[in-house]
Parts: C-alpha cells; structure tokens; sequence
C-alpha cells in the first residue's frame, strides 16, 4: 500500500495553514502506511538562499558545531536551524555546491535529504503523527507540499527507505506502488553516474527522473517517459519549486482522487484524506486518469 | 427515519445495527450521517432496508449486499457494491474502480462515471452507468448486463464469457475475444427494462451489444497468443 496527500494553495491567505492541514491528511493515510512518514514542504525562498535539509541519526554530536564548522569551510555566512533529527542549512546560493561538497567531508554521516531555494524535506520511521509533530509540521507555511505514509514492500523500513525522494534541486518524487525493473534500472542509472544510495525502488524512480532532466527533458517530458522505462505499478506525485505534478502508471490500480477548488489542488490516496479541507463538499473531485500527466503550477 | 453518526457511533456500530436488521423489521429507512469516505459502510447487509448515505463514500460500500436498497449521496471509493448478491445500490455521483466486481445479482446504478474494471468478473449482477467507464472494465465477466451510456475506456470486455455488454458511446477498445455483436429483440426488452430501473433517460435502439466471441473457450494453440 502507501498513502499519498498533496497540496497546492491557490489562495494565499491558507498558506500559514498548509502545515496543519497536510498534517491531518498525512495523519488520515496512517492505515496505509504506518511504517514511516515523511513531507516535502515548499516555503518563502529566495534565488540568493539555497536551503540545504540534512539528517542525521547522531544529531546531537553532528549538528552541534556545524553551523561554524560549515561557515569557515565555505567562508560564508551560514544558518543551521536544527529540527530533531533534520537541520535546515541557509546558505549563499552560489556556495552549495562548495558546502555539499564540504558536508560531505566534515560530517559524512549527514545525510542531504533536499536542496534548493524552498524545498525541506522530514522524513522518519515511525506512525505519521509522530513524524508530523517531531517536526512540528503543523506549524510550518508554505506554498504547496507533498506528504507520504509508507507500508514497506521492496526494501526495508529505514530513514533513508522512507519517501519523498529528492530527484534534483527543489524537486522530489512520493510513490505509491512497487517498481518490478528497478534493479536493473538501478544497474544501468549507475553506470551513467548516477548517485543511488539504497536499494529502494522509489529511489530508482526518482534518480531516474533526475537523469532525464540532467538530459535535457523537462519534468514533464522525463514523466511522460517514465511510462515507457518504468515497469511496475506506480501513482506519482512529483513536487517542484512552482508546484506539483501527477502521473499514473496505465494499469493504475494504485489509488488517487484529487479535489480542486478556487482556493487549491489537492491530492489524495484516498477521498477520506480530504475531508477536512475547507469547501471539499464544493470542490470538483476527480480520479486521475491512468497514463496522463498532470501539473500544476504558481 | 433513523439517523445514524458515522464518526460518532463508529463503522462497528452501523453494521452491527444494520445487520440485526430482520426481514419484517419496522425500521426500515435509515440516513447515514458524517460518512468522509470511511471504507465498508453498509456491507453485508441482508434485510428488505433502504439506507441512504449522507456523503462520499471510500472502499467496499454496500459489499456483499442482499435485499437492501442503499444510495450514496455522493461518491464512491474503489469497490462499491463488490460481490453483491441482490438488491439495489445507487450513486448519485462517480465510482472508483472495480464497482460491481464479482456481483452475483441485484442493481447498481452509477449516476456519473465508473473509472477502471468497473464489473470485473461479475457474475450476474446488471450494472447501469450513466456517464464512462474506464478500462479493463468486464473483465472476465461471466454473466449479467453492464450498460454504459456514455463510452468505454481500453479493453473492454476482456477474456468476457456469457455478460451482456451494452455502450451507447465510443468504445476505445476491445480485449482480448470480445467482439460487436447484433441486437436482437430480447436484448432490446432487457435494455428497455434496466434503463428504466435505472431511471436513465436512454432509447434501447442506441446502444450497442458486445460480447464473448467464444474463441478462447477452449484451449486451441493457434490462440496462444490472445492469452
């Protein structure tokens, strides 16, 4: 199974909102995942600001002088704000590559889970409420986020093995089904120098778009032809900086209903996750059709 | 009238309750309040009862009905009326896949649109659709009508035995030995009927048939590869 919930605001007096109410989605998905959560959350940014999101499982010990450590090492001013188990690292634009580079090297057991100008990734193992409110999600604001909830199939239930998936700068992939050439895939990415840190099939997924757009395609083209190199069943749903997409393998028969209303797009494994979002009893309420590429965007 | 609270009461109670329903029970009408999409509201139920869902509903509503006629003022999730044996079930909106699947009888009726394998392997139940279906829809179905007022999505009727399929709109495609087939009068009488059960505003006339050609009845290797 697997539970997905994504929201994009149209109206922007719901933005100090957004966290409380993909909270309470991600929380409905619980039975549909109850081995880990995580969310991807698209907040105020700006082109001269990258965020960098990093993990680590020794918090304690890797975060406590990072913020000094990592501003000498990229001789710039940089901001740690630690969130349990996750920082989010401010930083000059231009100096990310450097910093990553230099992350890499000061603590390389920090994880990157996201980069970019808005997005911040949180995911854990663990029920989705206590993985919402470790971060303290339901506070946070943002334009649009994309949240899942995880029931383990092709690899095992570990931070790392729990969803969104970064696939490049601002971007990030949920998935809902299983991948059934992901090995070879994995295989073939990696002779192309892609970088796949676990044995995941959503990692493949997402590194597989990465590819396609480091090639040249846009997002929208690489998941248009993820329906041709993909085997196996999959519901998608792809955030950007501008906002997000959805595409569904042709069999589709992983779950998806979507609401949409003056005031936001929403996403959905199931109807239940979107109950209590306001005027849903108004809202046009549609499955995505199997095969097809939506988007949305700011 | 008796009102039932969804999130109040809890999905147990209603079922419990609607179950203990007799035959000859008094209560006959019941409204289900505050249903949010909640999974297997009404199943299983078996009692002369008419039960009507305030809300969308989520998967398996009103599966394994016997003799109870329930709407749903709304939508409904993956699996809406799945093996029902009789009675009625209503949807004033759309479906979501597989409604109707394996249903050994009675009628359910899709005020809007059926999205994928909408009667997969049903096995004598007549299903109206007023809007679409999606594709793989009759899939393996053995008996039964399906009727679809608007079009029919990928592979309909797929590996279908004796079902009686009838699509008043585009068929994209067919599966594997399902082919157009004639309309004759008793087909006519049996649109006629459900049409009207249905209270679809369609002529008989504008339909099309289709059906199991009978070719992979029986193994024969210049078939191997329709399998």
């Amino acid at each position: 199974m697997c539970g997905i919930v994504g929201l994009f605001l149209k109206d922007k007096s719901l933005e100090p909102r957004l966290g409380d109410m993909l909270t309470d989605m991600l929380i409905t998905m619980t039975d549909r995942g109850p081995d880990s959560a995580g969310i991807a959350i698209y907040g105020e940014g700006s082109d001269k600001t990258a965020k960098l999101t990093v993990q680590s499982a020794d918090a304690d010990t890797d975060f406590a002088a990072l913020e000094t450590d990592l501003g000498s090492a990229i001789d710039a001013p940089v901001k740690l704000r630690r969130l349990d188990t996750h920082a989010v690292i401010e930083l000059p634009a231009d100096k990310l590559t450097q910093a990553r580079q230099a992350l890499r090297e000061l603590r390389p057991d920090v994880r990157v889970m996201s980069a970019g100008e808005s997005i911040e990734i949180y995911k854990e193992v663990g029920l989705p409420k206590d993985v919402a409110h470790r971060f303290g999600i339901e506070k946070m604001s943002g334009t649009h986020g994309i949240g899942h909830t995880r029931m383990a199939t092709e690899s095992a239930v570990t931070t790392m093995g729990a969803h969104p998936f970064s696939t490049g700068a601002d971007q990030c992939l949920v998935h809902n089904g299983s991948l059934s050439n992901h090995n070879s895939l994995r295989r073939k990415l990696r002779r192309m120098g892609m970088n796949i840190e676990t044995e995941n099939d959503t990692e493949v997924g997402a590194a597989y778009l990465s590819w396609k757009m480091q090639n040249g395609s846009t997002l929208g083209e690489a998941l248009e032809s993820s329906l041709e190199d993909l085997d196996g069943f999959f519901t998608f749903v792809v955030g950007t900086k501008d906002g997000f997409g959805v595409v569904r393998d042709p069999i589709a028969c992983k779950p998806a209903v979507m609401a949409e209303t003056d005031q936001y797009v929403a996403f959905g494994s199931e109807y239940r996750a979107l109950v209590n979002l306001p005027g849903i009893e108004d809202a046009r309420v549609w499955e995505p059709e199997p095969a097809t590429v939506y988007f949305w965007s700011h | 009238m008796q009102t039932f609270d969804l999130e109040a009461q809890g999905l147990r109670a209603l079922n419990e309750t609607l179950h203990a329903q007799a035959t000859d029970t008094n209560q006959t009408s019941w409204e289900v309040i505050n249903a949010k999409g909640s999974h297997a509201i009404a199943v299983g139920l078996d009692a002369p009862i008419e039960v009507t869902v305030k809300g969308s509903t989520g998967y398996y509503c009103g599966g394994m009905n016997k003799q109870a006629t329930i709407n749903v003022h709304g939508s409904a999730g993956p699996g809406v009326g799945e093996n029902m044996m009789s009675g009625t079930i209503i949807v004033e909106g759309d479906a979501s896949q597989y409604a109707g699947a394996t249903g050994h009888g009675g009628l359910l009726v899709i005020k809007g649109n059926a999205s994928s394998r909408c009667g997969i392997s049903m096995k004598g139940i007549d299903i109206v659709v007023h809007g679409n279906i999606g594709h793989m829809s009759a899939f393996m179905a053995q008996s039964g009508n399906l009727v679809v007022l608007g079009d029919a999505g990928d592979a309909l009727g797929d590996s279908c035995y004796e079902a009686r399929l009838f699509v008043r709109g585009e068929v994209k495609s067919l599966g594997a030995d399902c082919e157009k087939k004639e309309m004759r009068p008793e087909h006519i009488e049996i649109l006629k009927d459900l049409l009207e059960r249905a209270g679809a505003d369609a002529k008989p006339e504008e339909f099309t048939r289709y059906g199991s050609a009978r070719n992979l009845y029986n193994f024969d290797v210049d078939n191997a590869s329709a399998y």
